[in-house]
């Protein structure tokens, strides 16, 4: 495998609604903005390209991604669309990856969009819940946040944590977002307003909950030599890892948990593992992505994150996965600030804070959830965290993790049936 | 005279919420031909008051929720009858959903988990308060009298409640 280095990314704002743009518009926009970033990278040197889109159904316009392919001028070199699910970003961006590290390309251009204002937001709950079981599980009240809402009782049934803790999440999140130009629902929050919003599916709240977006995101990854010829501050990629897990959270087994290299077997003697409260999916991707980068113990070994928080509850289920902290203690982990930013005051009391910054973007939570673009906005903000360009970009250094070294993107599907995990570091 | 061509004229007009950027309401819908093929016997199994899950021939996991094949050994599977009562996994209320199912709204979701059964079954769970609903929770089977061949013709009530009376 040849080394992949990303080299430049563009993001649009995230919004409700962007009529006054297509999804080739839209990624025309944040591909332009990767490219003025980059002048010595000429478009003709672009071998190909990876689309990322979720839905057909919000698009109502099938190979959408040849659309863009197009538009962009990249016609007649090689190009595919990726598909999968909320994981759909992430897949996109190591599909890209591999078309690198396989030699087959010296540049590849990843680009993701969804356009999910073109349907009400129950008629597009009703879309996302087709990512479920169809048979079985979309029948019965097919619901995205119902499901989510199930792991979540479950997880307060094993392990103790509490909505107080998921409205922790929401406060960081939505906070962040107030210094990022780019997001969609930059807001200061308190517990109490996140418990007392709208209760969607019990225990989680309009708050706990991410929102349909319009956007589109797009990174440019490169082989050593074109990323050394055009880039003076290049990112490189260490570590690719993906995981899954059956379709239906019904089928979920309870075995073993498996482990990272430092965790022993018998911190879980108890658990039952993955049940619906853990995502197996999530932990094999980290760990693969470990190994990959030579990670031995993420929290001392990572300088920030930017995961998947479709809801505030699997942001918590999802730090475990990743083995920030042991299983069960991830709502303890919010609670004592840990994944907080450091110099932002949130109105809480954070004994931790700062330790190690989860979804300093505002995550899905507050910047958006256009789903193809999410896992490639991840790559963006995470390329220019180890960059140290924030405050170029944002135009404040409020969300700049100080001397960042080492990042990690987490992108997640369904109920946790696609996850990758992806490790950047500066060089 | 040559002949003049002209497409007729009709009175249908178009919903527009819009003019800069032109936004019009665009109508889609579909029906499937859709086949529960090798499930089948599942949902003829709920027209008969029988929930059905699947034993695995090579491993013996049993699945509350059927497949044909076993995704622990991909061995085949058999059908076996599953108790009509079991407990609560894990629930939730839920006070919005699909827009198909915005009209049901509020109801209650429960995985449901059956003795000796290695996979859970999602369903709804009717007549409990959703304060009182618990995990644990003893619930038992109900089913609709006029199958409508879909997941729903079955759904639990509390056997707690009963056994009180
Ligand atoms: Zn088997």
């Amino acid at each position: 495998m040849r080394p992949v280095y990303m080299i430049s990314g563009g993001i649009t704002k995230f919004k409700k609604a962007h009529p006054d743009k297509d999804f080739r518009f839209m990624v025309k926009e944040a591909f332009d903005y990767a490219m003025t970033g980059l002048p010595l990278l000429k478009a003709d040197m672009i071998d190909g390209s990876v689309g990322s889109y979720f839905s057909d159904h919000f698009t109502r316009q099938l190979k959408a991604a040849s659309m863009v392919q197009d538009y962009l001028g990249l016609c007649p070199r090689p190009s595919k669309r990726v598909e999968g699910g909320g994981a759909t970003g992430g897949l996109c961006f190591q599909a890209a990856w591999e078309s690198i590290a396989s030699g087959r390309m010296k540049v590849c251009l990843a680009f993701g969009f969804e356009t999910m204002s073109r349907v009400s937001t129950w008629k597009g709950n009703e879309f996302i819940a087709h990512a479920s079981d169809t048979n079985f599980d979309y029948p019965v009240g097919g619901f995205y946040t119902g499901y989510y809402a199930m792991m979540v009782r479950r997880h307060m049934h094993e392990f103790g944590t509490t909505v107080e803790q998921m409205a922790m999440v929401s406060i960081k999140n939505h906070k962040n977002a107030v210094y990022n130009p780019y997001a969609q629902s930059p807001m200061e929050l308190t517990i109490e307003d996140v418990r007392r919003s709208l209760m969607v599916a019990t225990p989680l709240t309009m708050l706990d909950i991410c929102q349909m977006s319009d956007g589109a995101a797009v990174a440019i990854l490169a082989s050593e030599e074109v990323a050394g010829r055009v880039c003076h501050r290049p990112v490189k990629i260490t570590g690719v890892g993906c995981g899954t897990d059956s379709m239906r959270m019904a089928d979920r087994p309870r075995g073993k948990v498996i482990l990272l290299p430092h965790e022993r077997e018998e911190d879980y003697k108890e658990l039952e593992y993955p049940g619906v409260h853990s995502f197996r999916g999530g932990r094999m991707a980290a760990k693969l992505a470990y190994e990959m980068a030579g990670i031995r113990n993420p929290i001392e070994e990572l300088d920030f994150i930017e995961l998947h928080d479709a809801y505030t509850s699997s942001e918590i289920q999802t730090y475990e996965d990743l083995g920030l902290c042991r299983y069960g203690e991830g709502g303890r982990f919010v609670e004592e600030g840990t994944p907080f930013m450091p110099g932002i005051d949130y109105g809480l009391k954070l004994p931790k804070q700062g330790t190690i910054p989860v979804n300093p973007s505002g995550g899905l939570l507050a910047f958006g959830h256009p789903v193809g673009a999410t896992g490639l906005m991840q790559a963006v903000m995470a390329f220019w965290q180890l960059q140290g360009t924030i405050e170029k970009h944002l135009g404040n250094d409020k969300l700049q993790v100080k001397g960042a070294r080492r990042g990690l993107i987490h992108s997640h599907a369904g109920t946790g049936t696609y996850i990758t995990a992806s490790i950047l570091e500066a060089v | 005279m040559p002949e003049e061509f002209k497409l007729p004229e009709t009175e249908e007009g178009t919903v527009l919420f819009n003019i800069d950027p032109i936004i019009i309401k665009d109508h889609y819908e579909i029906d499937y031909i859709h086949s529960y093929a090798q499930d089948s016997p599942f949902f003829a199994g709920l027209s008969k008051g029988k929930l059905l899950g699947s034993r695995c021939t090579g491993c013996g996991y049993r699945y509350a929720t059927p497949r044909c094949h076993c995704m622990q050994c991909g061995k085949k599977t058999e059908w076996f009858e599953l108790p009509l009562e079991g407990t609560v996994h894990t629930y939730t209320t839920c006070y919005f959903g699909g827009e198909a199912f915005i009209k049901e709204t509020p109801f209650t979701l429960v995985l449901v988990e059956f003795p000796g059964v290695d996979t859970f079954l999602l369903s709804r769970l009717i007549g409990v308060k959703p304060e009182e609903v618990k995990i644990g929770m003893q619930v038992k089977a109900r089913f609709l009298r006029l199958s409508k061949f879909r997941a729903t013709d079955v759904y639990f009530v509390s056997a707690e409640e009963t056994c009180r009376k």
